[in-house]
C-alpha cells in the first residue's frame, strides 16, 4: 500500500510542475507589461523600460525564466510582483486567508453533503427526499457569485432586522480591532459565517447527490440485507457497513470538489473582500503579473493534488481491495 | 471514476429492449417506435418539460424580446436615473439610464448563444476524440487520459483568465473557442470508456471483419450507438458553457465591451445589489432559472433516453460545477 500511495504521489508532484509550467507559459506569452508601461503618459524614457525588461527577465527565453523561477521557489524565493514587492512576503497571509475559508467550507460541505445525500437516500420519494433534492438542483444551479451576492443581501437584511452589525460581510477581520484573543475569534466568526456559507452551501448540494445516488445503490445490495438478517439493527448495519461501501466512490469526488472549491473561492473572495489567493489570482491577472499568476497556480495545484492524494488514502482505507493489491 | 455505461442502448432498438418495460400502452393501429417511446417517456417528466418550456421562451424572449420593447441598450432615458421596476421600465433602470430589460435581454441573447455554440462544438469533438481514443488506443489514448487529468489540477477557469488579456478586443467567438476547447475532454473520457465495451460488441466486429474501415467503424458504428450520451451531453453542456462563461465575465476576462452577457452584467451590479437589488437581481435570476432548466431538461431526458441508468447526474461532470463555482 505504501508503494501505491508513493506511486501517486510522485504522479502528482509531476503533474503540479507540468501545470505550474504551463500557467507560467501562457501567462508569459499572453501578458505584456512592458505595453502597460509604454502606455503611460509621459512615456518614460527607453532606458528605463530596458530596465524594467531586465528585471522581468524579458530578454530571456521562457522556458529559461520558468527555470530560474522555479529555482527560486525551491529556496522559498516566489520571485517579485511586477510592482517589485517581494512574493514571499505576502504568500504566508493570504494562504492562510483563503485556506481558512477552504478548510472550513468544504469540511461544513463534506459532512452536511453526506449526511443529507444519506438521509434522502433513506427516505427516498418521501417529502425531505423531494425538498432535498429540489434545494440541491436550485443550489447547483446558481453560481458562487450569485449565491455570495444574494447572500450579502440576506445579512444586510438580518443586520437590518436585529438592528446591529451580527453578520459582517466585508473584509475578513476588523481592521485595527482591539481586544483580547477570545474577542478577536468572536469578530473573525462575524466575519467568517457569510462567505463560509458561500462555499459550503454550493458543496453541500454537490456532494449531497452523489452521496444519495451512492447510497441507494447499496441499499438494494446483498450484503446490507445479510447484515441485517445476521441480526444487526437496520441503523447499525446501514452505517456500519452501508455508509462505508456508500462512501467508496465518494472518495475520489472529494479530490475533484477541492479543485472547484479553490475557483469558488476566487468569487468569494473578491465579494466579501478576502484578500486570498484567489483575490491575488484576479490582481494578478489584471496587472499582467506573470509571477503571481504561476504562484497562485502553483497554490492552487498543490491544493487540488493534496487532495487528490489525500483521496488515494481514504480510498485505500475505506476499500481493502487496494490495500491488499 | 465510474463511468455511466448505457448498456444495451444500441440505435435501431425497439422500445422493449434495455430490460426496460414498455410502460406507455401503445394506441392501436401505431407501432411503438423508439423515438415515440422516448417521446412520452419525456412529455411524463414534469419538470423536464417545464424546463423545456421555460428554455424555448428564453430563447425566444432574448431574440424577439427587445423588439416589442420600446427602449433600446444604446438608448438612455435622462428622466429616469437608477430607478427601481415601474410600469415604464418595467426592469428599472441603470445609473445612466439605460433601460436594464433591454440590457438583460441583450446580455442573455450573448449568453445563450454563447451556450448554445459551445455544447454543440465540444459535444462533436468529444465523440470524434473520444471514440478514436478509445478504439485505436495507444498513444493518442494515454495523452487524452493525461491532459484530462492536467485539467484536474489546472482548472479551464485559470487557463482562459489567463489567456484573457490575448483576446481582450477581438471577437466573442475566440471566447466560445476557448470554453469549447476546455469543455470537451471530459465527455472524451466517458466516450472513451463507452467505445472500450462497445468495440468489443457483435456487430463492430463483423463491420470489421466484412473489412470496413475505421473511421467508418466509428462514424456508422460507435458513434450512433452513443447518441443518447451524447445528447444528454450536449444539453448539459449548454448550462455549464452558460456558467462557464458567465463566471469569467464577472471578472472581465470573458465577454468583453462592447458586448454585454449576462455575467458582465452581474459583475458590474454585484457591488451595488444591496442598494440598487434589481439592477443585479434580474440578470442573476434569468440565469439560475436557465441553468435550472436546463438542468432539468437533461435529467428528463436522461430518464427518457436510457431508462437503465440510475437517476445519477452525470458523475464525471464536476466540470458543471467547477465553472458554476
Amino acid at each position: 500500500m505504501a508503494g501505491f500511495l508513493l506511486r501517486r504521489l510522485v504522479n502528482y508532484v509531476v503533474l503540479a510542475l507540468v501545470a505550474t509550467f504551463l500557467a507560467f507559459t501562457l501567462a508569459s506569452v499572453t501578458f505584456d507589461p512592458i505595453g502597460v508601461l509604454q502606455q503611460r503618459n509621459p512615456p518614460p524614457p527607453a532606458a528605463s523600460i530596458e530596465a524594467k525588461k531586465r528585471d522581468l527577465h524579458l530578454d530571456q527565453p521562457i522556458p529559461q525564466r520558468f527555470v530560474t523561477w522555479m529555482g527560486g521557489v525551491v529556496q522559498g524565493d516566489f520571485g517579485r510582483t511586477i510592482t517589485d514587492r517581494p512574493i514571499t512576503d505576502e504568500l504566508g497571509r493570504r494562504i492562510g486567508v483563503s485556506l481558512r475559508l477552504f478548510l472550513l467550507g468544504i469540511t461544513i460541505g463534506i459532512l452536511f453533503g453526506v449526511l443529507l445525500g444519506v438521509v434522502s437516500a433513506i427516505r427516498q420519494y418521501k417529502f425531505s427526499d423531494y425538498f432535498a433534492t429540489l434545494f440541491s438542483f436550485i443550489l447547483l444551479s446558481t453560481p458562487v457569485f450569485v449565491l455570495g451576492t444574494l447572500l450579502k443581501m440576506g445579512a444586510q437584511g438580518v443586520n437590518d432586522a436585529v438592528g446591529s452589525n451580527v453578520l459582517i460581510f466585508v473584509g475578513e477581520t476588523t481592521p485595527g480591532f482591539q481586544g483580547n484573543w477570545f474577542e478577536h475569534l468572536g469578530d473573525r466568526l462575524q466575519h467568517l459565517i457569510v462567505p463560509t456559507l458561500a462555499i459550503a452551501l454550493g458543496q453541500i448540494a454537490y456532494y449531497s447527490r452523489y452521496q444519495r445516488s451512492s447510497m441507494l445503490d447499496v441499499l438494494g445490495s446483498d450484503f446490507l440485507r445479510t447484515a441485517q438478517a445476521k441480526g444487526l439493527t437496520r441503523r447499525r448495519a446501514l452505517f456500519k457497513h452501508g455508509l462505508r461501501t456508500a462512501l467508496i466512490p465518494m472518495a475520489t469526488l472529494f479530490a475533484f470538489g477541492f479543485g472547484l472549491l479553490v475557483v469558488g473561492g476566487t468569487f468569494t473572495e473578491r465579494i466579501f473582500g478576502w484578500f486570498g489567493m484567489g483575490d491575488w489570482l484576479v490582481t494578478g491577472i489584471s496587472a499582467q503579473d506573470t509571477n503571481v499568476t504561476a504562484t497562485v497556480t502553483l497554490f492552487v495545484a498543490v491544493c487540488v493534488l493534496f487532495s487528490g492524494w489525500l483521496a488515494d488514502v481514504l480510498y485505500a482505507a475505506l476499500d481493502p481491495r487496494i490495500r491488499v493489491n | 471514476m465510474t463511468v455511466i455505461l448505457n448498456e444495451g442502448d444500441s440505435a435501431g432498438t425497439t422500445g422493449a429492449a434495455s430490460g426496460s418495460p414498455v410502460d406507455a400502452a401503445p394506441e392501436p393501429g401505431k407501432a411503438m417506435t423508439r423515438g415515440r417511446l422516448v417521446l412520452i417517456r419525456f412529455m411524463r417528466n414534469k419538470l423536464a418539460l417545464v424546463g423545456l418550456v421555460v428554455i424555448i421562451g428564453m430563447y425566444l424572449m432574448a431574440f424577439v424580446g427587445p423588439l416589442l420593447s420600446k427602449w433600446s441598450y444604446d438608448q438612455q432615458d435622462y428622466s429616469a436615473f437608477l430607478e427601481p421596476p415601474y410600469a415604464d421600465h418595467i426592469f428599472g433602470t441603470d445609473k445612466i439610464g439605460t433601460d436594464m430589460f433591454a440590457l438583460t435581454m441583450r446580455g442573455l441573447q450573448k449568453s445563450l448563444i454563447i451556450g448554445l455554440l459551445v455544447a454543440l462544438i465540444s459535444t462533436t469533438v468529444a465523440a470524434i476524440v473520444g471514440a478514436a481514443a478509445g478504439y485505436f488506443l495507444g498513444v493518442a489514448d494515454k495523452a487524452l487520459m493525461w491532459v484530462v487529468d492536467l485539467l484536474l489540477v489546472l482548472p479551464s477557469f485559470l487557463i482562459i483568465a489567463i489567456l484573457s488579456p490575448w483576446f481582450r478586443g477581438k471577437s466573442w467567438f475566440l471566447l466560445v473557442l476557448m470554453l469549447a476547447a476546455f469543455q470537451w475532454m471530459i465527455t472524451a473520457r466517458i466516450v472513451r470508456g463507452m467505445t472500450l465495451t462497445l468495440k468489443e460488441r457483435e456487430f463492430v466486429k463483423a463491420a470489421k471483419f466484412m473489412g470496413q474501415p475505421a473511421r467508418k467503424i466509428i462514424a456508422k458504428h460507435i458513434v450512433p450507438n452513443m447518441a443518447s450520451l451524447l445528447i444528454i451531453d450536449a444539453t448539459i453542456n449548454v448550462g455549464s458553457a452558460v456558467l462557464a462563461e458567465t463566471g469569467l465575465s464577472y471578472f472581465g476576462f470573458g465577454v468583453q465591451s462592447p458586448d454585454v452577457s449576462l455575467g458582465t452584467l452581474i459583475g458590474g451590479n454585484a457591488e451595488s445589489a444591496t442598494t440598487f437589488p434589481w439592477l443585479f437581481l434580474f440578470p442573476a435570476g434569468f440565469l439560475v432559472v436557465f441553468v435550472l432548466a436546463v438542468n432539468w431538461v437533461g435529467d428528463g431526458l436522461r430518464d427518457a433516453l436510457d431508462p437503465t441508468s440510475t437517476r445519477v447526474r452525470r458523475r464525471e461532470k464536476k466540470d458543471t460545477k467547477e465553472k458554476a463555482a
